[in-house]
């Protein structure tokens, strides 16, 4: 029972985690190597507030706030580049968040920053907390594909000079979807160090950064059923199968290759398929 | 009689190439404009100077008195600028009737944050199947874009650029790949839409059609100012025939 709790918990997290880089991926189309910085930043910004004898809450939205206005800035400095180059500075930004951060002695520098208070919650009740957040993010998530405002990410994931074309103010509202999706990725972070009580610089490396966007790849890009499907059964599987983890990578990237190369709209395309097939009466 | 839209000594250079030098012209309130001119004459290049793509070196472009300089393609789209382009770009990713849609919604779409609030296509989808019929493309109005013909692509360039209701609508080669009956079909639709009151600037190769619907033309030449009159006074001035027939000037295309 305990050990379906912790896997629950570790499932809420990345399910919110990846819906947090779905908004700006899927949604909106923008590219991101480095969304483990601010998953890292709400992390570190939550943990330093509750170890300083701030309540968990209030540490909670500081490190979704600081994550949220990061994500901004970064943002701003992004809203020039486009597709590979985005690719590239993002990348850049999640290196650059680990290079602080390890030289950084008060926040634990190489050691990582341990003993992080509990939150006062049985680990039940912590996990009926995480579920709870992942499910009203994933309800977000769909609510928002259906306002105006997913609609333009929709049009500007599309093709940006059109976009702006029908009026649509193309850096507004990437920023929007930066500073969403960056601050959610940060409530997950918070979380996260909140359930191990440890966090360190390599929690939040580029590997993380490409778990997260294979999970939202493997889901199928913008899909919300897919990426929640994907993140559970991602975050799980190499819990329950001690050969997964040890190819962990491996496995991976091959399933991002594979997605890629035979069914770019991911899992979530492959569905689709299968439904149109079947409903097309089984002809081939 | 006020202009519209004011295009002043205008100059765009790419490289080292001149692709507009010193072009002036004015839509007046109400008109149809053509824009003319041989292939590398610079029409598309004035067209994306006054949609804001390209920016000119020297010149100005207002818009009902209001300077247009330096402010964003999306700005000026609020403003009043309807455009539909040579290359066609419609969203691919949406039906014909959503592309339309959205541009319907322009007011809902101003301010993100206004956008996260709002729901709802019903009052813009209805808009924009009206818009399609205008245009003569309602029968496609639930296909993908990347199933129809360029000459319904062309179509619904135009529904789309209508949809924002605009002061003015700038359309560059709107009757390309179409068939001559469409062509002049479509050309009536153009002519409906200025007798409705719409100022109009149109670029077009398809002389026939141009000369039947517009009621002012302006030729350009190497990037220059040529001509500018009524249609027949136009055509009739021997330096106009001189450079529609290729006689003394390359026609590099410039863009």
């Amino acid at each position: 029972m305990e050990y379906t709790v912790t896997l629950l918990i570790l499932m809420g997290i990345s399910i919110i985690l990846a819906l947090s880089l779905n908004l700006i991926t899927g949604y909106c189309g923008q590219i991101s190597l480095g969304h483990a910085a601010f998953y890292g930043a709400g992390a570190y910004c939550a943990a330093m507030m509750t170890k300083a004898g701030i309540p968990f809450g209030v540490a909670l939205l500081a490190g979704t706030a600081l994550a949220g206005a990061l994500g901004v800035i970064v943002g701003l400095a992004s809203l020039r580049v486009r597709h590979d180059f985005l690719a590239i500075t993002t990348m850049g930004v999640g290196f650059l968040f680990l290079g602080v951060v390890r030289k950084q002695d008060w926040l634990g520098g190489e050691m990582g920053i341990f003993a992080i208070p509990d939150p006062g919650l049985s680990k039940t009740a912590y996990m009926v907390l995480v579920l709870v957040l992942a499910a009203l993010v994933a309800a977000f998530s769909l609510y928002l594909k259906r306002t105006w405002m997913g609609f333009a990410f929709d049009a500007i994931a599309d093709d940006e000079d059109t976009a702006r074309m029908v009026g649509i103010d193309v850096p507004r509202y990437k920023l929007t979807a930066f500073a969403m999706g960056t601050a959610l990725a940060g409530l997950a972070g918070g979380l996260y160090a909140h359930d191990i009580k440890y966090i360190g610089p390599d929690s939040f490396s580029f590997i993380e950064s490409i778990t997260i966007l294979s999970m939202v790849v493997i889901g199928g890009i913008g899909s919300v059923p897919g990426v929640i499907f994907a993140a559970a059964a991602l975050s799980v599987l190499p819990q329950w199968l001690q050969f997964i983890a040890e190819y962990k990578l491996l496995l991976y990237g091959g399933l991002l290759f594979a997605v890629m190369r035979f069914s770019p709209g991911g899992l979530a395309g492959m569905a689709r398929g299968m439904a149109a097939r079947a409903r097309a009466g089984g002809a081939p | 009689m006020t202009a519209v839209l004011e295009v002043r000594g205008v100059s765009v250079a790419f490289g080292g190439v001149q692709a507009l030098e010193d072009v002036s012209f004015e839509l007046r309130e109400g008109e149809l404009l053509g824009l003319m001119g041989p292939n590398g004459a610079g029409k598309t290049t004035a067209m994306r100077a006054i949609t804001g793509v390209v920016t000119p070196q020297e010149g100005e472009v207002r818009l009902r008195g209001r300077r247009l300089n330096g402010l964003a393609v999306e700005r000026r789209v609020r403003l009043g600028l309807g455009m539909s382009q040579q290359i066609v770009k419609p969203f691919r990713s949406m039906t014909v009737v959503q592309n339309v849609a959205l541009a319907a919604g322009a007011a809902r779409t101003a301010n993100p944050l206004g956008a996260l609030f709002q729901t709802g296509r019903g009052a813009e989808t209805a808009r924009a199947r009206e818009l399609l019929e205008l245009v003569g493309i309602g029968e496609a109005a639930d296909a993908s874009p990347s199933e129809l013909p360029l000459g319904f692509l062309k179509r619904l360039e135009v529904a789309r650029a209508l949809a924002l209701d605009p002061q003015l609508l700038l359309l560059d080669e709107p009757l390309a790949g179409l068939n001559q009956a469409e062509a002049a079909t479509f050309a009536d639709v153009i002519t409906g839409l200025n007798r409705g009151g719409l100022s109009i600037i149109l670029i077009e190769h398809n002389l026939g059609e141009v000369l039947r619907i517009c009621s002012r033309l302006v030729v350009l030449d190497n990037g220059r100012n040529l001509k500018s009159g009524a249609p027949l006074e136009v055509m009739a001035d021997p330096a106009v025939r001189a450079a529609y027939l290729g006689e003394g000037g390359d026609d590099a295309e410039a863009g």
